[in-house]
């Protein structure tokens, strides 16, 4: 028999539907997958098998009655920052010990009901706040991805580097994730995924733990662009418990795949040539240039002036946001308490213990960005240059451009602790100088495999679209994808 | 700008993290970095510009002022460290 794991969600979705192959045999070939990769990748911090199987076993029973859900049978992995009922939620953190909620998330309620397989949760940054995976109370996610001849061990990207390095490795078929800074699209693009994140306000942030709630995210990575568009459209919505959620009805984002580009105008903004940028980074967006225009799209030069002042405005709203949203981390009504003299040091001594030194970090610049006096030089400076940035943004669009092609990341995958990274945090925030400024503008970005580097490791291309231009996204993504061809990490672990 | 040992402190007071004097030097440097490296936006022109408030045009939604939940203390405080009978309990803040 075949290895179930290597179909994508298309395939396997047929298969299911012409009874070829069972959900519970399906959900068991990954569970295996799971049990024997776990330990060298570190993708998954809680695995689900049982849940799994009950739910294979139920969507069996729906396939067997003719009731089959758009996802019906599809074993998903959950990054571990969705609230799921009765299930290990914790953001990667050691301060939300022992939290199973009560309730499940908008968007992993959205994926149960289309009748989708939980396999477990999944490895990422601590409370979303990291670029290599490596800030998680659970460790790093060893990347699946190695240089060509080299054993050394790389990050999968971060925040969702679980998300990316499950679906790269084969041990679910698609994954949930989360993207406030680049968090989807730098892990993709470090694993040869495909990962898109949506507009801001496509999906429900109901359920999903706060990092900088106007940035904040959620979308999918998947093996391919076809499955990216399936996941989508099952966990996008508008929800009444998330008033940022936009009420504007779900494309069928799979009909988008394989639509001609012909005519498409695509800007190449001046601004992401950086000083010093690998020349195979330069090489692999002079490709995907030829590739859209061969296509018959017509490519033109823009200028996004602010580009370089996202990062850190970045630098600035995340922290403000996150210190607030943090705050309800106390000891009091979930997670881990360590006991003090009194209420106050109870509460200090919790959140020492219980947050990691990056999280700590972000808060207190946070708190001191936020604090008398300095709110204005710092805070509401950054919310200015944030309107300066989408309109750099909206200029763009007005003058009939469809889409913005840009490298993914400034370089492909690097070492596990990394010693020049791990001494400057700023040297290891520009990894996201590419990707943060779709959140600042809250506009849709996919990151869509494209080539290898010299070592053999993939790289990314992103595409950045209008609000809720999603499908022109697809549709762009899949002509890079038919060109580049797909990228699968030789098995080791 | 730029913070000092104190700040840093007074600081991470006002954000309830108990810090050691070594974290509170090494977060000094640490800061300093990061604040040194957002002074760059002081050299944009922000004149007559307004701060952004929602990165999507959209009215905030409103829903009809009627109770739509609730009746589920038990739930509320499953995952508390420590409760009684729904009540979160915490160290005595009134003598």
């Amino acid at each position: 028999m075949t290895d179930l794991t290597r179909l994508t969600i298309a395939e396997a979705r047929e298969k299911l539907a012409a009874r070829e192959i069972t959900a519970v045999e399906l959900t068991d070939a990954y569970l295996a997958a799971i049990d024997s990769a776990n330990a060298s990748l570190n993708a998954y911090v809680a695995p689900t098998p049982e849940k799994a199987r009950e739910m294979a076993k139920a969507s069996d029973a729906r396939i067997a009655a003719g009731k089959a859900g758009a996802l019906e049978g599809i074993p998903l992995g959950i990054k571990d920052l969705f609230a799921t009922e009765g299930v290990h939620t914790q953001a990667c953190s050691h301060i939300l010990d022992g939290f199973e909620p009560r309730y499940e998330s908008t968007v992993t309620q959205n994926l149960w009901n289309d009748g989708a397989v939980m396999l477990g949760k999944l490895n990422m940054d601590e409370f979303a706040m990291g670029s290599s995976n490596e800030t998680s109370y659970y460790g790093p996610v060893r990347n699946p991805w190695r240089a060509a001849g080299s054993d050394a061990d790389l990050v999968a990207g971060g925040s969702s580097g679980g998300s990316a390095a499950a679906v790269a490795a084969f041990l679910c078929a698609g994954a949930t994730a989360t993207d406030t800074g680049g968090s989807i699209r730098q892990p993709a693009a470090y694993t040869g995924t495909v990962g898109i994140k949506p507009t801001y306000g496509r999906c429900s942030r109901w359920g999903i733990v706060a990092y900088a709630s106007s940035l904040d995210q959620a979308g999918p990575i998947a093996r391919d662009v076809r499955d990216a568009a399936i996941l989508l459209k099952s966990m996008a919505s508008v929800d009444e418990k998330d008033t940022t959620s936009v009420d504007l009805p779900v494309p069928d984002y799979e009909a988008a795949i394989g639509q001609s580009i012909r005519g498409m105008k695509i800007g190449i903004p001046k601004e992401y040539r950086l000083d010093g940028m690998p020349e195979e980074i330069e090489a692999l967006w002079r490709q995907g240039i030829a590739w859209l225009k061969e296509a018959g799209a017509e490519i033109v030069d823009i200028s996004l002036p602010h580009t370089t002042y996202a990062l850190p405005t970045y630098y600035i709203i995340s922290p403000a946001e996150a210190s607030s949203n943090l705050a309800r981390y106390d000891g009091v009504r979930y997670g881990l308490r360590v006991d003090g003299d009194d209420i106050v040091d109870m509460y200090e001594k919790t959140r020492a213990a219980g947050f990691g030194m990056e999280v700590k970090r972000r808060i207190l610049i946070g708190t001191y960005v936020l604090s008398a006096g300095y709110y204005d030089a710092y805070y509401v400076r950054a919310q200015k240059v944030r309107t300066l940035i989408k309109r750099d943004f909206d200029l763009a669009f007005a003058a009939g451009v469809d889409a913005i092609l840009t490298p993914a990341t400034p370089s492909s995958a690097f070492a596990i602790a990394d010693e020049a990274l791990a001494a400057d945090p700023v040297k290891m925030y520009l990894n996201d100088i590419f990707t943060v400024t779709v959140n600042m503008a809250g506009l849709p970005g996919i990151s869509v495999p494209a080539g290898l580097d010299g070592k053999g490791l993939p790289l990314g291309l992103q595409l950045i679209g209008r609000p809720f231009g999603e499908e022109t996204l697809f549709r762009t993504a899949h002509v890079i994808e038919q060109a580049a061809g797909r990228f699968s990490p030789a098995k080791w672990w | 700008m730029s913070v000092d040992i104190d700040t840093v402190k007074r600081v991470a007071r006002l954000a309830r993290i108990a810090v050691s004097e070594e974290e509170a030097s090494r977060m000094t440097g640490e800061l300093n970095g990061i604040l040194g490296f957002v002074e760059q936006l002081s050299e944009v022109n922000i004149e007559g510009v307004e701060p952004m408030t929602s990165v999507m045009p959209m009215a905030m939604r409103e829903r009809r002022d009627v109770v739509a939940d609730g009746g589920i203390a038990d739930d509320i405080v499953a995952n508390a460290p420590v409760s009684d009978r729904n009540f979160f309990l915490v160290p005595k803040v009134v003598e």
